[in-house]
């Protein structure tokens, strides 16, 4: 069984190109649990990248390891070609204003109501007036296509789809360079996960931003994904094998002789087979 | 094709009492760490006005019910426990200055700290720790600001300034609700119940409570907030977040009493070795 090859990196004869985010060797463990190992992945400047695997592979991890919400155990996390480790707190916090996340269950603030959700990052980040705080606010709702009337509601007011646009909206607010996403469309219907998936290429279209999408939806993949990588869980790695098992377009995952691959894409069962040695 | 078994390792309970305690040398280092993180934050950060105002209201005036009740009833039970031994001698009218010494030295500020810590700690924790189980503590992290200055300062500073406040108000109500009982249940005479309360009862007596309260309300915020931050996944971790919070700021307050009574007497003897001993 061969492992497709990773991203092989800039054309040593071409200018080099500097990552948004990128991943080398990392490990990460929660007690004696090894969740990533030897994990290495780079975000390409304008793409969307989407992280697919099962359910406790290490998805999510990756995602806050790139946002630095988790430290590695071992290996790199570079922003820019820098390693996050070695910039001071303040640097790690104002750095970390490039990034827009959209959490898995939206992580909307439920003494807030929509408004100040919204308006928080705008707050603590920058002086700006109530008039201009609260023009971004409904810009970023009209963005996600949202009525500016839903301002004083609270989260628990809101339906699914209307807590994950509001939590895009806040993520959006602050003009990030890079779009954090985990599980978008998880938890709802098939008519809302295609709005979803719209609002994430129309995030792209119109900003140029740099998107990691982690996802098991395949409507999800086919519908926002210019590559996609594909981690495998640690417990069924070989000893010397990248997590990260394949790397591709959309169509090379399809086609894909990794019968990993193929189940996963295929919606087929998780059973398997694995040659050892 | 093989497949590759897997067999647990066993551990003595030798490896066992170890690991606990290394676990438990652990989280007070990480509570010391979390702390000194909170102290920082109160320097340079700056809470938001409205969350402040609002966790002032929520600990002070909310917790205002519940600390009268516990404040009326702790000075009748003494009024009712501690008649007989006094009346047997013939001195009935000095049983004020029994109860009043006791309540603001010793059972006002012991007693409103723990009611507060199973109302207000409690409360905190579980609600931290359900903000860190749907991931809000990182939302806030991802938003550029720092959920120790935004969350647990504010819940500190209610807790150390107005947990006083509510020990002055148990206090109060606790020596009305004394006097009350020995006066017209008891039939203790009402001007000697006050003279010998005035005689007995010091100004070191009402600022040793204070003082202890200050020290409750800010143990009290510290576990609740830690515990909430550091909450396990589920609705399981979070119960279980707000029932240690309690425990441990319990613990905690009985030993914060201890050693401050004991340096707060020393202090007072090595600083008035001419005055009578309290005892």
């Amino acid at each position: 069984m061969s492992t497709l090859a990773l991203n092989p990196g800039p054309d040593p004869g071409s200018p080099t190109v500097v990552e948004p985010v990128s991943l080398r060797a990392v490990g990460r463990r929660f007690g004696s649990q090894e969740v990533l190992r030897n994990l290495t992945l780079s975000v390409r400047s304008g793409e969307t990248l989407v992280v697919i695997g099962e359910s406790g592979c290490g998805k999510s991890v990756t995602l806050k390891l790139m946002i630095s919400l988790l430290d590695a155990t071992s290996g790199e996390v570079c922003w820019e070609g820098h390693d996050v480790a070695g910039l001071s707190r303040a640097e790690r916090d104002r750095h970390r204003l490039r990034f827009g996340y959209l959490f898995q269950n939206s992580a909307l603030f439920d003494s807030f109501d929509v408004f100040e959700n919204v308006a928080y990052g705008l707050r603590e980040s920058a002086d700006r007036s109530e008039a201009e705080i609260g023009a971004v606010v409904v810009e970023r709702l009209e963005e996600v296509g949202l009525d500016a009337g839903i301002c004083s509601k609270k989260p628990a007011e809101l339906s699914g789809g209307m807590r994950k646009r509001v939590a895009l909206a806040r993520a959006l607010a602050l003009e990030p360079a890079v779009m954090l996403y985990d599980e978008p469309t998880t938890g709802l219907d098939p008519v809302m996960t295609g709005v979803i998936n719209r609002l994430i290429c129309q995030v792209r279209g119109r900003r140029s931003v740099t998107s990691v999408v982690v996802t098991h939806d395949l409507s999800t993949v086919r519908a926002v994904a210019d590559r996609v990588v594909m981690l495998e869980p640690v417990s069924r790695l070989a000893p010397d094998e990248p997590q990260a098992i394949f790397s591709g377009t959309v169509a090379e995952a399809f086609a894909s002789n990794d019968s990993r691959v193929a189940a996963f894409m295929q919606g087929g069962d998780a059973s398997w087979e694995r040659e050892v040695g | 094709m093989s497949t590759v078994s897997v067999s647990r390792p066993t551990f003595s309970p030798i490896h066992r009492l170890g690991a606990l305690v290394l676990d438990r040398v652990e989280s007070v280092g990480d509570f010391s760490l979390f702390a000194i993180g909170v102290l920082g934050q109160l320097v340079s950060g700056r809470p938001r006005r409205r969350v402040l105002l609002e966790t002032m209201y929520v600990v002070g005036v909310g917790s205002i019910p519940v600390v009268v009740v516990t404040g009326v009833f702790i000075g009748m039970v003494l009024a009712v426990q501690g008649y007989d031994s006094f009346h047997h001698l013939g001195m009935e009218t000095r049983i004020g200055s029994v109860i009043n010494v006791s309540l603001v030295k010793e059972l006002g500020p012991v007693l409103a700290a723990t009611m507060l810590a199973g109302r207000v700690g409690s409360a905190m924790a579980a609600e931290l720790g359900t903000m860190r189980v749907t991931e809000q503590i990182d939302a806030i992290r991802a938003l550029g600001a720092n959920p120790v200055g935004q969350l647990v300062v504010p819940r500190f500073l209610a807790c150390f300034l107005l947990i006083p406040v509510l020990t002055i108000v148990a206090d109060t109500v606790g020596i009305v609700g004394g006097w009350l009982f020995s006066t017209q249940a008891l039939d203790v005479n009402s001007h000697f119940y006050w003279a010998h309360s005035r005689a007995f009862v010091t100004a070191f007596d009402v600022a040793t409570g204070l003082i202890k309260s200050v020290f409750f309300g800010g143990a009290i915020a510290l576990v609740a907030c830690y515990h909430g931050f550091h909450c396990r996944a589920g609705a399981k971790g979070v119960g279980r977040a707000a029932t240690v919070s309690f425990v441990v700021s319990f613990v905690a307050i009985l030993a914060l009493d201890f050693f401050l009574g004991l340096l707060l007497n020393t202090s007072y003897r090595l600083a008035y070795p001419q005055l009578p001993s309290l005892l």
